[in-house]
């Protein structure tokens, strides 16, 4: 029983290094579920490890990536496989066509013991899931699939649900990708250590990936978050609100309560809150660069809507605009969206690449009045200037004239300031805040708004 | 309670639930480890469903605590019946006023509200704590004392603890984060929309009139909207809900027409209808 424990505590320490936070009541209920449950049947125990070790949906992928690599589904490769490229590829198809999840997960098995081996002394070989791809491309096997599909119901036009059928195939080739994936991960694992592989090979959840290289697939996920963190977010906000009206002493008015009790203070009277919403601007960069950012920083702002009292959002490149009511609700199509404020917002001028002072200074010119003591001015870019002016004055300007700005800069603090970057003289004039992950920005987002 | 996780898919499958794996594990789980059941997801995927039908195969009482905003003790824990108390006191005239406030504070003016009476049961009983994302964080404070140790102290009466722990089962919808405190003591399980398989055999379950291959394209297409980037995903319920729309008028196979009349069933917002169509090629509406 010892072997297993020493499982269980490394898969729990796998995923406190990931982010997860798992106590050690959660690791022992974990051990009493795997004596529960017995080792018979794989899956079983993936499903009560994940009930006893996580606590939301949110890190399933992540579990599930590295249960493959604690618990793995055998040792070695395949044995007496054949190696060649085609009748991998024919199985494949079949596979595909009948929806065969176990054959898939045998065949990826195959593709990369076949496929997917590389280098020949023992420090430097492995086992590659891209290669493997590369050599097998299951997404050329579309219409082979296809047609296979369709030759086997009994010629065209088998039903209304048959127009589905490219979705679905595609959706079971992303399935053998994945599989390839963590197959390729599990046989990594065995030459150099299972730890060390699941820290660094398997993916985070999407919300520790760096907006900066966030690939297509995390981004969407990104979007698809934003209504939940939006939530979590209303909620502390709330609380914090709750905090703040109760509120700081009213001197003047405690000492005219004295008066009463003969100049002795006996009942502090607070300060009473009117409750004003407050104000939002968001200056948003949304160049090739930093999109990814800006685009989820203004969904999750526009979610968060209700709890202002006015949200005003502003996009630039090297020209300003005002974006707002491209956000609006019912016709935010997230994954459109930064095509849209392309294609109907006038953002650049001469040139496409991002230039701070004439945005500035264009905002402070014609939407100055955007701002005001009330609100709170959030710039979101990396503040690279691409050598031209940064216009200090503007930011000045606007630093004066609104409650608060905060600068969110989604590179690492220690690149501020090499190459273009105005990184450093736009931080003396108001305050900016390294965001460079989804949880940073709902750390800063529910520190920093207004309440 | 279950001798094993097939165990409970036989049992729950019996009642008319048709568990997923990771569903069966988790509540065997519960029961084995004694610990309460978190279980989240989209609405209208058999949260509620499950406690139900826990509670039929294992033959326990349901004790249901419905949570709404401003849940407070004395409507999940328990409470003085005051008017009683009153009457009490005025027909006791002559006693001394030590007799009547051992007397008032006893069992008979107390009334248990279900979280006490899940504790206080003597017979297997099933805790049904729905929607705890709408009760409002202070109560969640009250529930830990419950759920960690099966107890609730009544400061007048002392601490009652559970002689037979009850299975407790919460829901919640994610409208709120629930706290880490609670989710701490709780085995979680989030039951998502379920595989293409496992929803045919719960439509069949359902609408059984329904034809086989009508089944399966009804299946399709719902698995093929919750793909796409819909306000509101159509649950197992719309799923329910459409089959046996579509078992009402007598269809037999899934055309586009058909398709376009009854979409409404399944979403719910006009602009999801409308995204809905495009992608999936109908006319314009």
């Amino acid at each position: 029983m010892t072997a297993v424990a020493d499982r269980i505590t490394g898969l729990a320490a796998a995923l406190r290094a990931h982010g997860v936070r798992i106590g050690t009541g959660e690791t022992v209920d974990a051990a009493r579920a795997v004596e529960a449950l017995g080792l018979a049947d794989r899956e079983l125990l993936r499903e009560g490890l994940a009930a006893t070790l996580l606590h939301g949906p949110g890190q399933r992928a992540l579990f599930d990536a590295v249960f493959d690599l604690y618990f793995p589904r055998g040792i070695g490769g395949p044995e007496d496989a054949p190696r060649d490229r085609e009748t991998l590829r024919d199985r494949l198809a079949e596979a595909l066509a009948a929806d065969d999840r176990a054959l898939m997960a045998r065949l990826a098995a195959e593709a990369v013991d076949g496929l997917g081996g590389y280098g020949s002394s023992p420090a430097s070989d492995g086992w590659s899931a891209y290669q493997t791809l590369d050599r097998l491309r299951p997404q050329t096997l579309l219409a082979r699939v296809r047609a296979d599909i369709r030759g086997r119901a009994g010629g065209p036009g088998a039903g209304f649900a048959d127009r589905l059928l490219d979705d679905e195939i595609r959706h079971r080739i992303e399935e053998f990708r994945r599989l390839v994936g963590a197959e390729a991960r599990r046989r990594v694992a065995e030459r150099r250590g299972r730890d060390e592989i699941a820290r660094r090979a398997v993916r985070p959840t999407a919300d520790r990936v760096d907006f900066l290289i966030a690939d297509r697939d995390q981004l969407t996920e990104l979007r698809r978050a934003v209504q939940p963190l939006a939530r979590k977010l209303a909620t502390r906000l709330a609380a914090r609100r709750r905090r703040a009206a109760r509120g700081t002493i009213d001197l003047r008015r405690t000492l005219r309560s004295s008066l009463s009790t003969g100049g002795v203070p006996m009942r502090p009277v607070l300060r009473r809150r009117r409750p004003v919403r407050p104000e939002l601007v968001l200056l948003c960069d949304v160049s090739g660069s930093v999109s990814g950012f800006s685009d989820f920083t203004m969904l999750l702002v526009q979610a968060l809507h209700d709890q202002f009292g006015k949200v005003r959002v502003f996009a630039f490149v090297n020209r300003l605009d005002e974006v707002t009511g491209l956000l609006g609700h019912g016709r935010a199509d997230p994954d459109g969206l930064s095509a849209r404020i392309r294609a109907e917002a006038v953002l650049t001028g001469w040139h496409g690449s991002s230039d701070y002072g004439v945005a500035l200074g264009e905002f402070t010119e014609r939407y100055g009045a955007a701002v005001g003591p009330r609100t709170t001015v959030f710039v979101l870019g990396d503040a690279r200037t691409n050598m031209s002016d940064p216009n200090l004055p503007a930011v000045r300007e606007l630093a004066r004239r609104a409650r608060r700005v905060h600068w969110l800069n989604p590179e690492p603090r220690d690149r501020w300031g090499t190459g273009d970057s105005a990184a450093p003289a736009y931080a003396e004039l108001v305050r900016m805040h390294e965001c460079r992950t989804a949880r940073q920005l709902s750390a800063l987002v529910a520190g920093l708004l207004p309440v | 309670m279950f001798t094993s996780v097939d165990d409970v898919s036989a049992r729950l499958a019996g009642t008319g639930y048709l568990a997923s794996p990771a569903v069966a594990t988790t509540v065997f789980l519960a029961a084995r480890l004694g610990k309460p059941l978190l279980v989240e997801g989209p609405a209208g995927v058999g949260k509620t469903e499950l406690a139900k039908a826990v509670a039929q195969v294992t033959a326990a009482r349901l004790v249901r605590l419905q949570c709404y905003e401003g849940v407070d003790e004395s409507r999940a824990l328990y409470e003085w019946n005051h008017a009683k108390q009153l009457l009490r006191i005025s027909a006791g005239r002559d006693e001394s006023w030590d007799e009547t406030r051992t007397d008032i504070f006893s069992e008979e003016f107390l009334l248990p509200r279900p979280l006490l009476t899940a504790i206080r049961g003597e017979e297997p009983t099933v805790l049904l704590i729905d929607e705890t994302d709408k009760a409002d964080v202070e109560m969640e404070g009250l529930l830990l004392e419950v759920l960690s140790d099966f107890q609730i102290t009544v400061p007048e009466l002392g601490t009652v603890t559970a002689t037979r722990r009850p299975f407790v089962v919460l829901t919640s919808n994610a409208g709120r984060e629930l706290s880490e405190a609670l989710r701490r003591r709780c085995l979680f399980l989030h039951i998502g929309f379920p595989e293409e398989e496992l929803e045919r055999r719960i439509v069949r379950l359902k609408v059984p009139g329904l034809g086989e291959a009508l089944t399966a394209s009804v299946v399709r297409v719902v698995g093929a909207l919750r793909a796409m980037d819909l306000r509101k995903l159509p649950s197992v319920a719309e799923t329910l809900d459409w089959a046996r729309t579509l078992l009402a008028l007598g269809a037999d196979t899934l055309d586009e027409n058909l398709v376009r009349d009854t979409l409404g069933v399944i979403l719910k917002h006009q602009d999801d209808i409308q995204k809905a169509a495009a992608k999936l090629d109908l006319d314009a509406l």
